[in-house]
């Protein structure tokens, strides 16, 4: 019985998984660097880009505000092969940005997942400075501030909640197969992340290389969250 | 001279009248204290007069500018005024952050904004806190903390949104303390609004009662208690009699009022012929002989029908051709050994006895 568990194929795997993360397996360092790079360069420019648009959504009032609020929480759940399909038809050789080259290279794989979480961390920046209640806005008019004074006061009260959208959203960029595999087209050392590479190597039944990564992913998932709840408690 | 003048103001949430008709005028220096059930637009009044929201419609001066004029002006006017709200408010910061945040927005010197912030929080025995996350405070001290944030800008007129609904008795005094001490001192105006009457009274020169989204009365507490105006108010006030009756004829300085077959005497000229007899429960004092007619005007035997303590005090029902509630201490109550079916005399000054005209609803 045990003889027979310790040659199962599951079991041989775990164990050479932990030697290829204890001994930092070149493969397996490059391809997690190389995820976390693309997925946090893409969270740092959708924050770049969605912070100030969700703020100016939230201060600024105007016809259709509601439906464009809604619309943005539908994309949430926006399907990353869709995102991965527009991206690829917009960078390749038919499409308009063809000539800028991005096809198949980390750079196009920014820009997909930076597409694909602009709605998510616009949201929840609507939804952070929506969470500065009335009495909070009476009081700041009342201790006398001007109009800028007001919006930098409800940014600063609101930023651990902005902060845990931006979290989510690296969560959400780091964790999807379907805009990296269409667009990054999953090449050996250039665009293969953690993520396509447990899709390729797990139907190549190289369950061992596959299970390094999935603990690797399943980490970086496990300190995101620990980020979240040690920002929420604030 | 008047440093709030308020004209006809009127205020709608989309199809929700709040604010009708309100007319208010606030002396420099006063206190004003607004009295009312929730609900009654309490609230929403005082952030008008803060400038904090427009008003629908009226006229609405402070410090003799007009502010539906001069919309300009506001922000000026805004920062020589100030208000505590019901619900404790801090910031995600430090307890100096908090209290430092409007001294900031005034653009004030670093030096300025370091020694009266630390003065402010010394004031209000929070000085230990001085660098205390402010959420991690209970709800007294961040009370506090919000009160020396609004008192750190010298405010000219300070609003005061039932400051202390939910708060401890030690921050409640400290909270009435600096606000009796700042009016005195500083001659301060100060508008509270409150549900307790007895805050109100303890606190305010004035007293304006509003009721369904206008100011019903205004007056000296004293007035407010025994010479209401309507039914509404009396309820309010805690007036637990209200007996329709009906003007008969006057005798002396005396008004006959009948109600029921019996007659009793009021000092109160009549107001119409059909009245209300509004008679405060304490007042009404119970006997088991007859009273001599040095104890009051009206004097007659009733049997007691009711009787149920609400400690110190008890409160006792009796009939006469019609019910009235008396409020007698435990006491008393047990010293007149009372119980349910005992023929007692009731005693009652004419001055106790106040009319308003009947209002059919």
């Amino acid at each position: 019985m045990v003889n027979g568990l310790s040659e199962s194929p599951i079991v041989q795997g775990l164990i050479e998984a932990v030697e290829l993360i204890i001994t930092l397996d070149p493969q397996v360092v490059e391809i997690t660097i190389r995820s976390l790079y693309i997925s946090l360069a893409a969270t740092f420019f959708a924050a770049l880009i969605a912070l100030p648009i969700g703020a100016l959504i939230y201060f600024y009032e105007f016809r259709g505000k509601h439906a464009v609020v809604s619309t943005l929480q539908t994309l949430y759940a926006l399907p990353t092969v869709i995102v991965g399909l527009l991206i690829f038809l917009l960078l390749s050789n038919i499409g308009p940005f063809g000539p800028l080259r991005l096809l198949y290279t980390p750079g196009g794989m920014i820009v997909a997942q930076t597409v694909l979480i602009i709605p998510l961390l616009m949201g929840l920046t609507v939804a952070a400075l929506s969470g500065i209640d009335r009495d909070k806005r009476y009081t700041i008019t009342a201790l006398g501030a001007s109009r800028l004074q007001t919006v930098m006061t409800i940014i600063a009260e609101a930023r651990f909640a902005v902060m845990a959208g931006v979290l989510l959203g690296f969560g959400r960029a780091i964790a999807e197969v379907g805009t990296v595999m269409i667009v990054g087209g999953n090449i050996r050392g250039a665009t293969r992340v953690l993520t396509t590479a447990i899709a390729l190597n797990t139907s190549m039944a190289n369950y061992s290389l596959s299970i390094a990564l999935g603990i690797i992913l399943l980490g970086v998932a496990l300190g995101v969250n620990i980020a979240l709840s040690l920002v929420q408690r604030r | 001279m008047a440093i709030i003048e308020a004209h006809d103001i009127r205020k709608s949430y989309g199809s929700l009248e709040v604010l009708h008709n309100v007319d208010l005028s606030v002396g420099e220096g006063e206190i004003l204290a607004l009295i009312g059930p929730s609900g009654s637009g309490k609230s929403t009044l005082l952030r008008l007069l803060d400038l904090i929201e427009p008003a629908n419609g009226g006229e609405l001066s402070v410090f003799g500018i007009d502010t539906i004029a001069d919309r300009g002006s506001w922000l000026d006017l805004r920062r020589r005024m100030g208000m505590l709200f019901q619900r404790p408010i801090v910031f995600n910061s430090s307890v100096y952050d908090n209290v430092a945040m409007g001294l900031r927005y005034r653009h004030a010197s670093g030096d300025d904004i370091d020694r009266k912030v630390k003065e402010a929080l010394e004031a209000v025995g929070l000085s230990r806190y001085i660098k205390s996350r402010a959420l991690d405070l209970s709800g007294g001290e961040q009370q506090r903390v919000a009160l020396s944030r609004v008192l750190v800008t010298d405010p000219e007129i300070l609003f005061l949104d039932e400051p202390t609904a939910n708060l401890d008795p030690t921050s409640t005094a400290t909270i009435e303390a600096i606000v009796t001490r700042l009016n005195r001192e500083a001659s301060m105006t100060v508008l509270i609004s409150t549900h307790d009457l007895l805050q109100g009274q303890r606190l305010a020169h004035r007293v304006a009662v509003m009721i369904d989204g206008t100011i019903a009365q205004t007056g000296p507490s004293r007035e407010i208690f025994y010479e209401p105006k309507s039914q509404r108010i009396a309820r309010f006030v805690g007036a637990t009699n209200i007996i329709p009756g009906r003007v008969v004829s006057r005798s002396g300085e005396f008004t006959v009022v009948e109600a029921r077959g019996k007659q009793l005497l009021s000092l109160t000229p009549p107001p119409a012929e059909e009245v209300e007899m509004i008679i405060r429960g304490e007042d009404i004092s119970l006997h088991r002989r007859e009273p001599g007619h040095e104890e009051a005007e009206n004097r007659f035997p009733a049997t007691v029908t009711g009787i149920e303590p609400t400690a110190p005090f008890v409160n006792v029902t009796v009939h006469c051709g019609c019910d009235l509630a008396a409020l007698v201490t435990a006491r008393r109550a047990e010293t007149l050994g009372l119980h349910e079916g005992m023929e007692v005399w009731v005693s009652l000054q004419a001055k106790a006895v106040h009319l308003i005209p009947r209002r059919e609803h």
